[in-house]
């Protein structure tokens, strides 16, 4: 959290000097506060103040990145509570984990499928952040093993997964020169040996305790010895329980701007119930304990949906859109410019195989529902967007299809666009086929 | 160290509602349910009161439905024409409470009738003794014909019905009122819009412990964003002491996931999406675990596998140490 311009005064020589181009130390530190000039303008401020100075203005939960040959994870740097306030920024990477006591064969295996695995939301391919493995084998050689393989089968940042130092030095091996991975990682009891292996390898280092209390401790113990790109692993029972960690870890860390908590958090979800909850709730990493695309899409959908930017809908361009190489004879589809919506109709009439005029009407982004009630997507807008975009130029048929939601502007559509053959069509987009074929 | 942890301390309560009346109290539940009363935000139960956990309605139909999921009829074929045979079997699906949904028409195609529809709740009501909402199909004039006739014929059930909406809620509010029971409060993801229809309603002399604000809600992937911003705001609100927002709310995650094409179509999709059945379940699982972060006290779902989930995520969330 940023200091006050009063704060920042306190720091400030007050000796109004006048050396900055400002009248007074208050004026400049409140031009500080605002982010409008910098602090190196000031000629006599300490250097206790420049260090302090700096720290305010880190963000209250660090930005840690994990690298592999160029993909990036990243999670940290949010600044709310609550999506509506602002956003939420880092979308949490999903990771899949495997065990190093499963054949190599199997992980190489896994590890392809899931590396090669690609799904599309509103336009957006995506995919799999990364993979996670775990030592419980016992043996040094097998987890080394079981890393290689991983890394021989993706390119994807990684995270290795053991409380022993001497299994983690081992997998580290694995890796190549220049990736930064995740270790997970440190305890009050080995921390000390998993900092200097983090620190040896510039990775990221996770911290598991059973208290709060205890996790700033070592947080900071271990920051002191020079590691400071870390990660909670908050310790619960029950969903309840992981909920309120999460939650008090991110209010430490935004109302209090209290840096020993100001960490991303991974979460290792083991229900989908969890899972919701971690993208929801805060984790910036999300360890899988398997592949399985019909719970990797729906989470992969939540997450895009969560980090959705409120005051930014998801919107695509209104304007006339063409559909399987629209005829003049072919039907004219209108529905409004939320991306989902769009993408809803779209992809039900291109696989419908039947060609379609779309008309996407500006709603402000919203959903034809929301429009309507809104008053953003009423029988004029419909009416000058069918105008605007000089439909009845391109067709023979002068026939447009409103979305069944709306049914009750076709009279007043009538009114508007004389000469037009108003029709329903269905509420929902996945009727649309088999309304195109039966009805039009 | 020991850590100074930020508690929120609110000055609102959300107001308790309860639905279905026991025979101790005119009616002829076997049990009622008692939603609302939090004083903190969902879950912080290191904070505040979360006196009542939020529960489960397993949706049915007074005749089977003409637009669900194969996946569905598949389940629930063995009763799904018979709504006491279907009450029963949503009952031992674990369902907390019942909702019938009328439907439109009846079997035949003819429109739906208030005889009918009074018959289909008695039945409903004489198979289970869960205490039941009832929406009507959604036309105004239909809902209001077929909803005070099952007000009228019910008094003293303490049935919750719906919908009310901006629209159409004055002759839902007079009979509820008259009658005994409680209504649903519909209104299309606005936090302005929720609080104007509770106006509206208890302008009408509706106590507010007799209404249920149903703020609608999107799929996953398909606008639950904007649903879940909503309830996150509008239970803030209640928090800070807007009296006309201090109300439970009931989404529809199982009706709004269901009608997505990942739920409903099994063909010709991607093999990214994985398995139908599973990813159906996921999907109505997941967006009614969203929910319930942001503040859902009455989950209303499809499927019994996803009730069964979503029963154990809710014991979970309220399993956590108390404020210490």
């Amino acid at each position: 959290m940023a200091l006050s311009g009063i704060q920042i005064y306190k720091l400030l020589p007050q000796t109004n000097c006048k050396e900055c181009g400002f009248p007074t130390c208050l004026a400049f530190a409140m031009k500080l506060a605002a982010k409008q000039v910098e602090l190196a303008v000031c000629p006599y401020v300490s250097e206790e103040s420049k260090i302090q100075l700096a720290e305010s203005a880190a963000p209250p939960i660090r930005l840690v990145t994990l690298k592999s040959d160029g993909n990036e994870v990243k999670a940290g740097n949010e600044v709310v509570l609550y999506r509506h306030e602002k956003t939420f920024y880092n979308r949490p990477g999903i990771f899949v984990r495997l065990l190093d006591t499963e054949p190599v064969d199997a992980i190489t295996a896994k590890v392809a499928a899931a590396n090669a695995y690609i799904v599309n939301y509103v336009g957006i391919p995506l995919v799999v952040d990364g993979f996670a493995i775990e030592a419980t084998s016992g043996d040094t050689a097998t987890f080394l093993l079981a890393v290689k393989a991983v890394r021989s089968a993706t390119k994807r940042p990684l995270v290795l997964i053991s409380h022993q130092p001497t299994m983690i030095a081992e997998g580290l091996k694995g890796l190549n020169t220049g990736d930064v991975p995740l270790i997970c990682g440190a305890d009050s009891k080995n921390w000390e040996a998993m900092t200097e292996l983090a620190k040896q390898y510039k990775a990221v280092l996770s911290i598991s305790t059973d208290s709060l209390d205890e996790m700033a401790d070592l947080t900071e113990k271990i920051k002191s010895k020079g590691v400071e790109d870390l990660v909670l692993d908050p310790q619960a029972d029950t969903l309840g329980g992981l909920l309120a960690l999460n939650t008090q870890i991110r209010r430490l860390a935004l109302k209090k701007n209290f840096r020993p908590l100001g960490y991303p958090v991974i979460a290792f979800p083991n229900t989908q119930a969890a899972a919701t909850q971690a993208i929801a709730k805060y984790a910036g990493f999300v360890v899988l304990e398997e592949f399985t695309p019909e719970l990797v899409y729906p989470l992969l959908v939540l997450r895009q949906n969560i980090y959705t930017d409120p005051q930014k809908p998801i919107q695509v361009q209104p304007g006339v859109y063409e559909i399987n190489n629209p005829k003049p004879e072919s039907p004219v589809l209108v529905t409004t410019n939320f991306s989902i919506t769009y993408f809803s109709v779209a992809n039900e009439v291109e696989g419908s195989g039947l060609p379609a005029w779309l008309v996407v009407c500006d709603a402000e982004g919203m959903s034809v529902l929301t429009a309507w009630a809104a008053g953003k997507f009423d029988a004029e807008r419909i009416a000058k967007s069918i105008k605007s975009f000089n439909i009845a130029d391109k067709v023979s048929i002068k026939r447009v299809v409103l979305p069944g939601h709306v049914a009750v502007l076709s009279g007043e559509l009538e009114e508007e666009l004389s000469g037009w053959d108003i029709r329903v069509g269905p509420r929902e987009a996945v009727d649309i086929p088999k309304f195109m074929k039966e009805a039009l | 160290m020991p850590l100074d942890i930020p508690k929120d301390k609110w000055p609102g309560t959300v107001r308790q509602v309860s639905i279905g009346a026991t025979s101790a109290e005119g009616g002829t539940r076997a049990s009622k349910v008692v939603v609302g009363g939090e004083t903190t935000m969902p879950f912080m139960h290191f904070e505040g009161l979360i006196p009542n956990q939020p529960v489960v309605a397993l949706e049915i139909r007074d005749r089977c439905p003409d637009d669900w999921s194969p996946l569905l009829l598949e389940t629930w074929k063995d009763v799904i024409d018979d709504p006491a045979n279907w009450a029963k079997a949503a009952q031992e699906a674990g369902a907390d409470l019942l909702q019938l949904v009328l439907s439109l028409t009846q079997r035949d195609g003819s429109p739906n009738k208030p005889e009918a529809a009074v018959a289909s709740v008695k039945a409903v009501l004489a198979a289970s003794g869960l205490p039941l909402i009832v929406f009507g199909p959604g036309q105004a004039e239909l809902d209001n014909a077929l909803l005070v006739a099952i007000a009228e014929a019910n008094k003293g059930e303490r049935l919750l019905l719906g919908i009310c909406e901006d629209k159409n809620y004055r002759t839902i509010v007079a009979t509820a009122m008259a009658n005994g029971h409680v209504v649903d409060a519909r209104t299309p993801m606005d936090v302005n819009l929720a609080k104007q229809l509770n106006i509206l309603i208890s302008d009408m002399g509706l106590p507010m412990d007799r209404i249920m604000m149903d703020p609608t809600t999107g799929a996953l992937g398909y606008g639950i964003e904007y649903g879940y911003s909503v309830m996150e705001r509008l239970r803030l609100a209640a928090l800070q002491g807007d009296s006309m927002t201090q109300l439970p709310m009931l989404v529809t995650p199982g009706f709004e996931a269901w009608k997505t094409k990942e739920s409903k179509v099994g063909q010709g999709v991607p093999e990214a999406w994985g398995d139908w059945l599973n990813r159906a379940i996921n999907w109505e699982t997941m967006t009614a675990s969203a929910l319930l972060e942001s503040g859902a006290d009455i989950i209303v779902l499809r499927h019994p596998e996803s009730v069964k989930r979503v029963k154990v995520a809710i014991a979970d969330l309220m399993s956590a140490p108390v404020a210490g």
